[in-house]
């Protein structure tokens, strides 16, 4: 509250920082371009995990339901889009009709889990929640008989890219006289998707809603008895990030051309929330600084770690894959003995840490 | 429906009983709160008490027996809705939102009487912003009316333990409720404190709530309330003027222990 006249113009106080922001988003997928599209698309993952991670924040920052099976959302919105964009079932309908359809379906199957659930608490929530991802990926990967619906294990392929009438994002054009390959295009339409969940992170912490999902983290009971009905609210944090896990999932079957159950692992809900936890929950800049670390980090094990093995060996003793959930594990331990609060916390949240240790 | 034409009874309890397994915390206890009064509720250490406000504010579910509130049966074990009907209520052990400011506490309390949703959070279009803007300036005169404005954006655990008393306060004031239930809330205070409480509940009944009062304090209660019931292992065993419940036998051995007047 205290620091209204911030919140008020946000563009005005900051205009060189928004600016230099704009100029480095900008700038990013060319320098990227320079060693090969394979890092574009690499910052094209880190920005659809900040996405994800900032969808999850809704969830596990703002109201505090530990929700370990949050990639089930992100499967639905992929398979929603595969499924409808494929020479799999024959559909090609365009992006525009399945993207809100995806965000739509994944939230009702958010509430469908949310509303049975949402009485449990903590590492109850957390196992339910757990289990619930792990149905979804299993019946992706079964339902090919006795009809075939998602095509099972081997996936499906050939999915359309997200395409503006002629306009389509898996070729290279010439926009303005600059030449955009197809990641870079994505990367341009990710970064657009990824302001509007920072904005609609940022409008609900500081209305109405987030109000009451902070007071249901606080104190349930008072929560309650100050006349918040918690079920719904509660719900509505989880629909609110089922959808955008739906967004997220449906972006990334387009911009792979291929999704398979074998993407959406517990692995991957555990990442996710990584992000959250490591960068520092319910606060916006550390989540995106735990989304871009966790998905640099495989990235520059797998350039870095085998040459240098390569370099230093003559050949490769530990598999970089290996290696990864290695230093992945001792970061999380690191993170949470010295940092329990994450790496960028906001400083509430460090103050209810700092409380709960007393 | 003007204020004369409503009824004066606000709320009945009837034979409203809860038992924690073989424990009967509750027993038949009925009783009656007028509309504008200011009514105590005594009795000894583990009478029953805060499991009668427990069950009035929907946070237990009673076993038998009911609530008419307002000529309006309430809905057992639901907290939102008894909060929706018009009860407000404080903790004994008080339950503010102690990472959140003083005014944000307040501003919670007005989550139940605004409608602001998702998508109008989201675009902030003009309605939103004006509820908003609706919403800070109650709170704020809500800290005022407890007198603990100039700890507005201090966190609520900061706050000293007569100020998070009266931010709760405010907080359940910010429901615009009917009827505000405290419970305990001059425990831990001083004298000078405890004057002050005193000062405030008079205010507030004379805006037209009614208030239902849980204390210990014998004092406070006998000067304050219109009217007092008192229970006793579960049982109410009377429910008179002060003068009277002060002078009633049962009521001396139970609560003010044996021959000690």
């Amino acid at each position: 509250m205290n620091d209204q006249v911030k919140k008020a113009l946000p563009w005005q106080r900051h205009w060189l920082g928004v600016l230099l922001i704009a100029a480095v988003l900008v700038a990013v997928p060319f320098i990227a371009a320079l060693g090969g599209q394979a890092w574009v698309r690499i910052a094209n993952f880190a920005i659809l995990y900040i996405f994800l991670a900032l969808g999850l924040n809704i969830v596990v920052g703002y109201a505090g339901l530990l929700d370990l099976g949050y990639v089930a959302f992100y499967a639905v919105g992929a398979y929603v889009y595969a499924l409808l964009a494929s020479p799999h079932f024959g559909l090609h309908l365009p992006f525009w009709v399945i993207l809100p359809l995806g965000a739509a379906i994944a939230c009702m199957f958010g509430m469908l889990l949310g509303a049975p659930t949402l009485k449990l608490r903590g590492d109850y929530l957390a196992i339910v929640t757990l289990g619930f991802g792990e149905i979804i990926r299993i019946f992706l990967n079964n339902l090919n008989a006795p009809i075939n619906v998602t095509n099972g294990a081997q996936g499906i392929t050939l999915i359309d890219p997200i395409r503006i009438g002629d306009f389509s994002f898996a070729e290279t054009s010439v926009i303005f006289g600059v030449e955009l390959s197809g990641p870079q295009k994505y990367y341009f339409l990710l970064v657009a998707l990824a302001i509007l969940v920072i904005m609609v992170n940022v409008r609900l912490q500081d209305s109405r809603i987030g109000r009451a999902w902070q007071a249901i983290r606080e104190d349930e009971v008072a929560a309650k008895a100050c006349g918040i009905n918690t079920r719904n609210i509660k719900l509505l944090a989880f629909a609110m990030g089922a959808s955008f896990g739906g967004i997220a999932g449906g972006v990334f079957s387009a911009m792979q051309g291929f999704v398979s159950p074998e993407s959406f692992s517990l692995m991957e809900s555990i990442t996710i929330l990584a992000m959250v936890v490591l960068g520092g929950m319910g606060h916006i800049p550390g989540v995106i600084l735990g989304a871009i670390l966790l998905t640099a980090l495989p990235e520059v094990l797998r350039y870095g770690i085998e040459p240098l093995q390569d370099a230093i060996f003559g050949r490769s003793i530990v598999d970089p894959e290996s290696l990864r959930m290695l230093i992945f594990g001792l970061a999380m331990v690191l993170v949470m003995r010295f940092r329990p609060a994450g790496l960028w916390p906001s400083s509430q949240r460090r103050r209810e840490l700092a409380e709960s240790e007393k | 429906m003007s204020s004369r034409d409503k009824p004066q009874i606000l709320l009945e309890a009837h034979a409203v009983a809860k038992h924690f397994g073989g424990v009967k915390a509750l027993h038949d206890v009925s009783l009656t709160i007028r509309r504008g009064e200011i009514y105590g509720l005594i009795g000894p250490n583990g009478a029953g008490k805060t499991t009668f406000f427990n069950c009035l504010t929907g946070l237990y579910k009673n076993e038998s027996g009911h609530f008419i509130f307002d000529g309006v049966k309430l809905a057992a074990d639901a907290p939102h809705k008894a909060a929706e009907a018009g009860i407000a209520r404080t903790f004994q052990n008080i339950r503010l939102f102690g990472n959140m400011t003083a005014i944000e506490n307040v501003m919670v309390g007005r989550h139940l009487r605004t409608h602001a949703n998702v998508v109008g959070a989201i675009i902030r279009n003009r309605a939103t912003m004006a509820e908003e803007a609706a919403i800070t300036r109650r709170a704020d005169e809500l800290l005022h009316y407890v007198g603990i404005q100039d700890r507005a954006h201090d966190y609520a655990k900061h706050l000293s333990y007569g100020d998070q008393r009266r931010l709760e306060i405010a907080r359940a004031l910010a429901t615009e409720p009917k009827l505000l239930a405290l419970d305990e809330p001059a425990a831990g205070m001083n004298g000078t404190e405890t004057e002050a409480l005193r000062t405030l509940v008079e205010g507030i009944c004379r805006d037209g709530v009614t208030v239902l009062l849980i204390e210990h304090d014998v004092k406070l209660v006998m000067g304050l309330c219109g009217r007092v019931a008192v229970l006793d292992y579960g049982e109410k065993i009377c429910e008179d003027v002060p003068s009277v419940v002060q002078k009633d036998a049962r009521v001396i051995e139970a609560y003010l222990g044996g021959s000690v007047a």
